[in-house]
């Protein structure tokens, strides 16, 4: 019996959906250049998730089988419409910046996989944990990966400088030459994979068993 | 409960019924109780877009340097409506609600360009457009041209600003384009848009001949105030935006009323 707790804190580090189911990449990469964009659309996964999960464990009992996938996107396509309109309302620069990743948080595997996997066997409280959670787990990648961008490829840290750069130089005419690749999509790769890799040697249960090893190379032997 | 089976026919078609609608009901009533807010932020985000393309506005700042509002820079605009056939302002076009972008997928007030005259590739151009004014002592200080121009995945939209010359580029803007980040993407770059600044448009013919270069020419020569850097890894771009510039300013769009202005004095001094 799980308890409340381990719904919500599980997918943070033991099941992280980023990190062990590797899903969600997309948007992890596309969003994280600055930290402001990136806290805006985790508060957007983490509502639509919550309530995605909310409204399909609801009516998990009504919904036929053969329509079930569809029943559930449409819910999710309304809660990312809502979301959607709401950010050009309040926060129409950072709208901008997100321009469609917003939508498409629509076929974020996440926000899917909860709903199907967990929504659809589990009642209204537990699911809207689950959702919050996974949520979370997807928050705490997503702002870790923009915290070291941000930073090193523009030299600021949500939107202020905190190293000077050549336009602006520090005392004594030091200044911080901004690491470009730091704002294109790999670099998020990279700090994604080292976060893996440190969430596995901290973690080793996550580890995935090795499904075949490379046999030797015996081609120049024969040569030989 | 016993007799209630989800998967039978007329359940799935009330469950697919009664969630269209709900999800629709909840979609449409959001979108159209914010719908005037988004409409205020919009107008808003084109005023900035105007005045960073005049260079009154820091390209990252909501705020002059002088500590202006967006609101009071813009209000020493005047919007007028043009005739781009004739040059003429037409007064009885409402510049509050008139969209030019629309009215160019109009037939009936828009003109269809052939192959050669299409060089920023936009297909029809409208017949009247809006410019903005902004008046100094009763003399033009600027003059903001919305224009717009294929690049390499889309069409980009922005304003070009001109000097009270008419004459002399006072900088450049794009608010809406679908250009590789990081290449293509580079027409936002502050540094290069800041590089427009002072660049001639018309050569001694009265033709506009701006032209994006990979190397510039010699400083002293004819040729080298008409020049701006291209952006390296985007030359699908560059050329489109040389092409949208020099459409614009030329006879098919604001050419005739840039001509116009610059001949009547009293035009000028209004």
């Amino acid at each position: 019996m799980t308890t409340q707790k381990e719904i919500l804190l599980d997918p943070v580090f033991n099941n992280n959906p980023i990190a062990l189911q590797v899903l969600g990449i997309c948007s992890a990469l596309a969003v994280t250049v600055s930290l402001s964009t990136t806290v805006v659309m985790c508060m957007a996964v983490l509502f639509v998730t919550t309530m995605s999960n909310l409204a399909v464990s609801l009516i998990r009992n009504r919904i036929p089988t053969n329509i079930r996938i569809i029943v559930q996107m449409t819910i999710i396509a309304s809660l990312v419409i809502v979301v959607d309109q709401v950010l050009q309302a309040i926060a129409y620069d950072i709208s901008k910046d997100l321009s469609v990743f917003v939508g498409l948080i629509i076929t974020n595997c996440i926000v899917m996989g909860r709903a199907e996997a967990f929504a659809m066997q589990n009642g209204p409280w537990l699911s809207a944990l689950d959702g919050f959670g996974n949520a979370l787990g997807y928050s705490v990648i997503l702002l870790g990966v923009a915290f070291i961008r941000e930073p090193l490829g523009a030299g600021t840290f949500f939107g202020f400088e905190i190293l000077p750069t050549a336009d602006n130089p520090g005392p004594f005419g030091w200044y911080y030459q901004p690491n470009g690749m730091m704002l294109l999509s790999p670099s998020a790769f990279f700090i994604i994979g080292l976060f893996i890799w440190a969430i596995r040697s901290w973690k080793s249960e996550q580890v995935e068993e090795i499904e075949y090893e490379i046999s030797d190379n015996v081609q120049y032997k024969e040569a030989m | 409960m016993d007799s209630y089976n989800k998967d039978s026919l007329a359940n799935t078609f009330l469950v697919a019924l009664l969630v269209c609608l709900v999800c629709s009901i909840i979609v449409s009533g959001m979108a159209d109780y914010l719908k005037p807010i988004q409409q205020l932020n919009k107008e808003l985000d084109q005023k900035q877009n105007i005045l960073r393309a005049a260079g009154l506005l820091p390209q990252s700042a909501k705020v002059s340097e002088d500590g202006r509002t967006v609101e009071e820079l813009f209000s020493e605009f005047t919007i007028r409506a043009v005739d781009l056939e004739t040059g003429e302002f037409l007064n009885q076009v409402d510049t509050k609600t008139f969209d030019p972008i629309k009215s160019a997928k109009q037939a009936d007030v828009s003109q269809e360009l052939s192959v050669e005259q299409d060089i920023a590739t936009i297909k029809r151009r409208e017949n009247v457009s809006l410019v903005y004014l902004k008046m100094k002592e009763g003399v033009i200080d600027k003059l903001v041209l919305p224009v717009r121009g294929y690049g390499l995945w889309g069409t980009l939209y922005g304003y070009l600003a001109l000097e009270g010359d008419l004459t002399t580029i006072s900088g450049i803007g794009f608010y809406k384009d679908k250009e590789t980040p990081g290449l293509g993407g580079e027409i936002n770059n502050a540094k290069w848009k800041a590089s427009w600044k002072g660049v001639r448009l018309y050569d001694a013919d009265g033709f506009p001949s701006v032209s994006l270069v990979k190397t510039r020419s010699d400083s002293n020569s004819e040729s080298a105030q008409y020049e701006v850097d291209a952006l390296s890894g985007a030359t699908f771009t560059t050329r489109g935006v040389e092409n949208l510039v020099n459409f614009w300013t030329g006879e098919l769009g604001f050419g005739v009323f840039i001509e116009r202005l610059r001949s009547s004095s009293d035009l000028a001094r209004r």
